[in-house]
């Protein structure tokens, strides 16, 4: 059975797999954890600031976002953006957009709303002293939270924080979907282009698995951590 | 924005031959249902079986449960869906392999097993918390009781740790349902595969989207309505949520 297997295909392919689909991935990672964290905090303000409009919109946003499927938002930011494109620019037609750029803006826009209930029970689980004092020391509402209330809630959330973006690691595996080469994308060419779907499936799974349990494996550490200084 | 906006394009007839647009989205939405509660069933008693294991004494059992959560929780559900749709027939003996591949139906049944054994993973990781939740007196009473460890996990545990997990089980339950979108992949033509084929023959990009999206919101709300009907049918008396 596994005598069958050529797994020299591998090797042969790890160039391609790794220059060019793994740093697609691990780019896409990266930017969208990062962007999804500004705009998701940027959501959890608007649902704790005292005003009613802002925290339902915030609300209605991240309920629908998480009650839509992934691949269907992917689907649509495809076919949307460019259309958002012309509208911002005036251009006469939609304009065109990168496999880069419009699943960045997918996962930004779709993440934030995960991202944000996370940084709301961040922001929460902040004793009521705390904003208190930092107005008693004359800070504005801005600089409270910039300097007293968001440091603290990052750190108290960091591992979940942590987690999300394991998971969003390997939810940009649905951009396979589009046809874009991330890694699995650049696995499945490969497959496809030389009947190895098996090897290179298989590959495709240990890799992530690897990346994925020394990641979760890193949290658990960092909990750890964390929990003592507290 | 220069765009095509016809909404009567749902009336028209698809080009398959079974009816019109929506005839073809709604036959979508049915798919997405039948998987997710398949996929729900299988979720919910393997993920109890592994939960259960975890919580128990037994070293063995511990392990077996840790690696099993660990295993389907750190692949991507698409990768997972590849192994089981066009690595797993490779690897079995040719005969059930070649009968594998022969299964009619096999996206259907690929997407609600791969699904169902992915959420597994959560459902057990739920329940061990949700156990692992309970009063240590609740096991003593159990044995003191004179029961034994299953009666104790069947009558006293487990209807405990299950009403305490129903929220989240929910959230579950909704993501299992999102997740099918998942086997468009596999070639499953479930909601999201049917407004993606819809698009593909008439153009029509943001109707066939908008109506796919429509039909996730109103499952979404069905399940949320009922699911809080239930939380408060078995309600536990004495609990915050209780009566």
């Amino acid at each position: 059975m596994l005598s069958n297997f050529d797994f020299d295909v591998i090797r042969r392919a790890l160039p391609y797999l790794f220059y060019e689909g793994m740093t697609f991935t691990l780019t896409l990672t990266a930017l969208a954890a990062f962007g999804g964290l500004v705009f998701g905090t940027a959501l959890a303000l608007m649902r704790l600031s005292g005003y009613k409009t802002l925290g339902r919109i915030a609300g209605i946003y991240v309920d629908f976002m998480r009650s839509l499927p992934l691949v269907l938002v992917i689907f649509w930011f495809y076919f949307l953006v460019p259309y958002i494109g012309q509208w911002l620019t005036g251009a006469s037609r939609p304009i065109s957009v990168g496999a880069f750029a419009s699943s960045l803006i997918t996962f930004i826009m779709f993440e934030a709303a995960y991202f944000s209930e996370i940084m709301r029970a961040g922001i929460q689980s902040i004793s009521r002293g705390q904003p208190a004092a930092a107005s008693a020391l004359g800070l504005t509402y801005a600089q409270t939270m910039r300097y007293v209330v968001l440091p603290q809630a990052f750190r108290n959330m960091l591992p979940v924080l942590i987690t999300q973006t394991i998971v969003l690691f390997q939810d940009t595996s649905l951009v396979y979907v589009l046809s874009i080469t991330d890694f699995l994308g650049a696995a499945s060419k490969v497959a496809q282009r030389d009947g190895r779907l098996v090897e290179m499936y298989l590959f495709a799974a240990v890799v992530y698995f690897t990346i994925s349990c020394i990641a979760s494996f890193g949290v658990r550490r960092l909990q750890a951590r964390i929990a003592i200084i507290r | 924005m220069n765009y095509n906006w016809n909404w009567g394009i749902f009336f028209q007839p698809n080009p398959m031959g079974t009816g019109t647009y929506l005839d073809m989205l709604l036959s979508g939405l049915v798919l997405t249902l039948e998987t997710a509660v398949l996929a729900w069933i299988i979720a919910l008693i393997t993920g109890s079986i592994v939960g259960v294991m975890r919580t128990l004494p037994s070293k063995g059992a511990y392990w077996f449960g840790f690696c099993y959560v660990e295993f389907f929780r750190n692949m991507p559900l698409l990768v997972q869906l590849f192994l089981w749709f066009f690595v797993l027939p490779e690897i079995l003996p040719k005969a059930a392999g070649l009968w594998l591949k022969q299964l009619p139906n096999a996206p259907f049944w690929t997407a609600a097993i791969g699904i169902g054994l992915f959420m597994s993973a959560r459902v057990a990781v739920q329940l061990q918390a949700g156990i692992g939740s309970l009063p240590r007196g609740q096991k003593m009473a159990a044995t003191a009781l004179g029961l034994t460890t299953v009666q104790g996990y069947r009558y006293v545990l487990l209807p405990m740790a299950f009403r305490i997990i129903l929220p989240p089980l929910t959230s579950e339950f909704l993501n299992t349902i999102k997740n099918t979108a998942v086997a468009i992949t596999i070639g499953l033509l479930e909601l999201t595969g049917q407004a993606r084929s819809m698009q593909e023959f008439s153009f029509q990009v943001f109707e066939a989207f908008t109506a796919a999206t429509i039909l996730y919101l109103l499952v979404n709300a069905v399940v949320v309505t009922a699911m809080r009907f239930l939380e408060r049918w078995v309600a536990i008396p004495g609990y915050i949520t209780g009566k």
